[in-house]
């Protein structure tokens, strides 16, 4: 028996950006990117739930972020993670890797109980890949990245095969370990529409919260209790619940300052014409993100 | 990412416009089951919420996953090998996906494994599977077999076979066809024999076997030695074991990834499901209801591909400084694909309710039964909804599987000579859409199965109830063509009658069905035009084209052109 903890993250869908999410100033403008879960993180819960069901355990997937994060979460619970928690606080927000690793850290440190930690390589939205290992340094144990397979588990330790530049190599480590995987390890199972119908109005406090709110007729406690019943409830985790130092956290606990956002403008020699059309724009950006001039 | 359920909003209009909360009240036990099962729906609204949500999902898994493979699904095809079939890789991660996602078992009762999904959200999975794979639609439409089990066997067969399609462990095949018995099921061979002890074995050869490899097979047998029709016919439940064996499969012109075999049963253990000499006359006749319309929903499909993928090309084709699309005479197939596609539709989820509405009554029928209540009442509504199904049910698969062909076609047309290649996808619709007609009864046996429904003219309440109605704006003159397409309808109908030769009315069936078609659908379409205005425009082409064909059909048959069949001897062989 193993017990995984998956670290999900909900990310804008940088890989379906249309004509008007890109604002003058070549920033992106989120509000208007459909909401997705990290492609990378799905492998990592993949994994997990493979591990659980060779050998047995639970799998807790945990999300740090504002509170439509639960959406995420709700889509673990239809893959078939047993338990999730929501990581939410307004402290927490305008986090960079730094601050989201001390909370995530201190998180997975109240939740406890753990063999392996899972998390994508990196997210599509920052492209840092430095939030698992930062994890994984400061709950003092062991990191294996670019992960492709668990080849073996046994006893309190495990095989893991990572991709190396020109080939992969196998490692033998202690457990627990925190892991960080890569998009081609696994291919992420459908939902399971038994947990999907079961699991669809699973709700965090403040969902609910929307729910009753310009509703008289709802009160909060009594849903909260409601949804607990009919294990429906996904738990948060605030600042109050955990050990830590507020000035760590969120915008204050992040030293990486973005100092200027440039439009930088390539001086190239041809060009190509593009229809001044909602189609023509979104081949344009097609192409952009193929050369990964952004996305 | 395409979405097929959600990229489909005449699909969703269908969802939306369901009624079926009396259908989902029985099938839940009045929402008691939600006492059972954590993914029970509490009541109507949540049960709707969980279907829309299964159907997103699957329109997802459609559109993102079994949609890309398709073509290499098709170049693979499935294979044979030393007496063993495999699957296209392809179709290999399909089937492992649709398990993962508890869809094996859409239509079953929770107690055996399955999510208890009404036919008609089920029949919609189906024709979003077919969209992405018609090949598929053959292994994941075939629930149907387990639900013959779950109709007529015992309680020990269902809980020995249920679970394992609905978890994907098995999947099953539909063993009718032999060498000498195809329309003509009453000449079936395949012997079934019971030894001392009275367990059932079965020997012979089945033919055109629809995913023989399966692991659980349904068999037709001749369980009554000597008897020569179908009254000596029961039906056999079976592994598929190493008695069984696989001769060849056939290598065909289309469905590449669905395994058509040759079965030869050498002396395979089975079980009697149901009653013996029941095997043909009663329950493969209940089967084919549901087959008919899996078969429908797979050509609804193939159509919606086709339609797709030919409006595409013809907004990027440019020719003469412009998309085709632009040019009038290829606007205009592309609005005659699309008026029989939502015709189509209206056609199909009308004769699935029809089908459901019947097969639910029954089982509550049954329930009441049971209980020792009255079921008179009932069974008077019973037979005029098994009428109903009777008539729509093959007029659906023959409308349908025609028009898959048709559009299918019109979509190759559309992309000119790059149609004609492998590179496109229509070539690969067109061929998986030529089965649709033939398979599970033709579509010559289809009009044979409405005509008596026709002549007896058993909608002839509803139309009457229909023309009654006001309607308004520029529906009142569609309205007013309907009225004229019947009154076209009752003097063929007459005429026919009045000639009182069977002949006649053999040749002149297809017509007469038609005719028939032109009403139900018309009124369908009206009814949809009433709730969304978009959808004049679809009553408008489809009614007024109606009107014409009525009025060709009903020339056809009383110019005594069809007399001539009186000569074909003269005519065909010279």
């Amino acid at each position: 028996m193993y017990n995984s903890i998956v670290l999900v993250k909900q990310v804008p869908d940088t890989a379906n950006i249309s004509g008007k999410v890109m604002k003058d100033d070549g920033t992106v403008n989120r509000a208007l990117l459909p909401a997705v879960f990290n492609p990378e993180d799905l492998i990592a819960l993949e994994l997990a739930l493979q591990v659980k069901e060779k050998y047995g355990g639970k799998v807790t997937a945990i999300t740090m972020g504002p509170p439509r994060a639960s959406d995420t979460l709700r889509e673990c619970l239809f893959m078939g993670a047993d338990e999730v928690y929501l990581i939410t606080d307004r402290k927490f927000a305008g986090a960079d890797t730094l601050a989201t690793s001390y909370v995530l850290s201190a998180a997975i440190q109240k939740i406890g109980n753990f063999d392996l930690i899972f998390a994508g390589r990196q997210a599509i939205d920052g492209d840092t890949a430095q939030v698992g290992p930062q994890t994984a340094e400061k709950l003092n144990i062991p990191q294996v990245t670019y992960v492709e397979e668990i080849v073996e588990l046994n006893e309190k330790r495990a095989k893991i095969r990572r991709k190396i530049e020109n080939g992969y190599e196998v490692l033998d480590c202690a457990l627990p370990i925190l892991l960080t995987v890569l998009k081609d390890s696994a291919e992420a199972r459908p939902f399971s529409t038994k947990k999907l119908l079961a699991y669809k109005n699973a709700k965090s406090l403040m969902d609910i919260e929307k729910m009753v709110e310009g509703n008289s007729l709802l009160y909060a406690d009594k849903l909260v209790q409601e949804f607990k019943d009919r294990g429906l409830f996904i738990p948060t985790i605030t600042a109050d619940d955990l050990d830590i130092d507020t000035e760590r956290c969120g915008l204050k606990g992040s030293p990486t300052k973005v100092h200027k956002v440039e439009s930088v403008i390539l001086a190239g020699g041809s060009h190509i014409k593009i229809e001044p059309t909602k189609d023509g724009l979104g081949s344009l950006i097609d192409q952009l993100m193929e050369d990964h001039i952004f996305g | 990412m395409p979405n097929f359920f959600l990229d489909n909003t005449d699909l969703q209009f269908h969802f939306d416009n369901l009624d079926i909360s009396e259908i989902v009240g029985i099938m839940e036990d009045d929402y008691e089951q939600a006492k059972l099962f954590n993914y029970a729906p509490v009541n109507y609204e949540d049960a709707v919420e969980g279907y829309r949500k299964v159907l997103e999902m699957i329109g997802d898994m459609a559109g993102n996953s079994i949609a890309p493979r398709a073509s290499d699904v098709d170049l693979e095809g499935a294979s044979y090998k030393d007496g063993k079939v495999s699957y296209a890789a392809g179709t290999v991660k399909n089937l492992k996906q649709l398990a993962q996602a508890d869809l094996m078992g859409m239509i079953f009762p929770r107690r055996y494994g399955g999510i208890n999904m009404p036919f008609p959200i089920y029949m919609m999975a189906v024709e979003m599977v077919s969209r992405a794979d018609a090949s598929l639609m053959n292994i994941f439409g075939l629930q149907d077999i387990a639900d013959t089990i779950k109709k007529f066997g015992n309680e020990e067969q269902r809980l020995e076979f249920l679970p394992k399609f609905c978890s994907g462990e098995v999947t099953g095949a539909m063993a009718l066809t032999e060498p000498d018995a195809g329309s003509d099921l009453q000449a079936v061979k395949l012997s079934a024999y019971q030894n001392n002890e009275g367990k059932w074995f079965l020997r012979g050869v089945k033919r055109f076997i629809t995913n023989g490899n399966g692991e659980v097979l349904l068999v037709l047998a001749r369980s009554e030695a000597g008897s020569k029709d179908g009254r000596g016919l029961s039906l056999f439940a079976c592994y598929g074991d190493e008695t069984v064996k696989v001769r060849r499969i056939e290598n065909k012109l289309g469905i590449h990834g669905s395994p058509t075999c040759e079965l030869q049963f050498n002396d395979t253990p089975a079980q009697l499901v149901g009653q013996r000499k029941f095997g043909l006359i009663k329950y493969v006749f209940d089967l084919m209801y549901r087959a008919r319309m899996g078969v429908s929903a797979q050509a609804m499909g193939i159509s919606q591909a086709a339609y797709e993928e030919a409006l595409k090309y013809a907004k990027e084709r440019e020719q003469f400084g412009k998309a085709i699309y632009n040019i009038p005479a290829v606007t205009n197939i592309l609005l005659n694909m699309r008026t029989m596609l939502e015709s189509n539709r209206a056609l199909f989820y009308s004769a699935v309710n029809s089908v459901a509405i019947k097969e639910q009554t029954e089982e509550k029928i049954e329930k009441l039964k049971a209980e020792g209540k009255p079921v008179a009442e009932l069974n008077t509504a019973l037979k005029q909804m098994t009428k109903r199904a009777n008539l729509l049910t093959p007029m659906c698969k023959y409308i349908l599987t025609e028009s898959a062909n048709k559009i299918s076609y019109d979509a190759i047309q559309i992309h000119g000579g790059t149609g004609y290649m492998k590179e496109f996808k229509v070539e690969r619709l067109a061929r998986d859409a030529r089965i649709t007609n033939i398979y599970e009864g033709t579509s010559q046996l289809q009009i044979v199965a409405c005509l008596g429904g026709v002549i007896n003219d058993i909608l002839s309440e509803e139309f009457d109830e229909k023309a009654m109605k006001e309607y308004k704006g520029g529906l009142v003159r569609l309205h007013n063509v309907l009225k004229e397409i019947r009154m076209i309808f009752k003097d063929c109908l007459k005429y026919i009658l009045d000639k009182k030769d069977p002949v006649y009315q053999d040749v002149a069936a297809k017509e007469l069905v038609d005719l028939y078609s032109y009403l139900h659908t018309g009124y369908l379409l009206l009814e949809q035009a009433e709730k969304e205005s978009r959808k004049v425009f679809i009553a408008n082409r489809y009614i007024i084209e109606a009107l014409a064909s009525a009025r060709k059909n009903a020339e056809l048959i009383k110019s005594e052109l069809f007399s001539d069949i009186l000569h074909s001897d003269k005519i065909l062989i010279h």
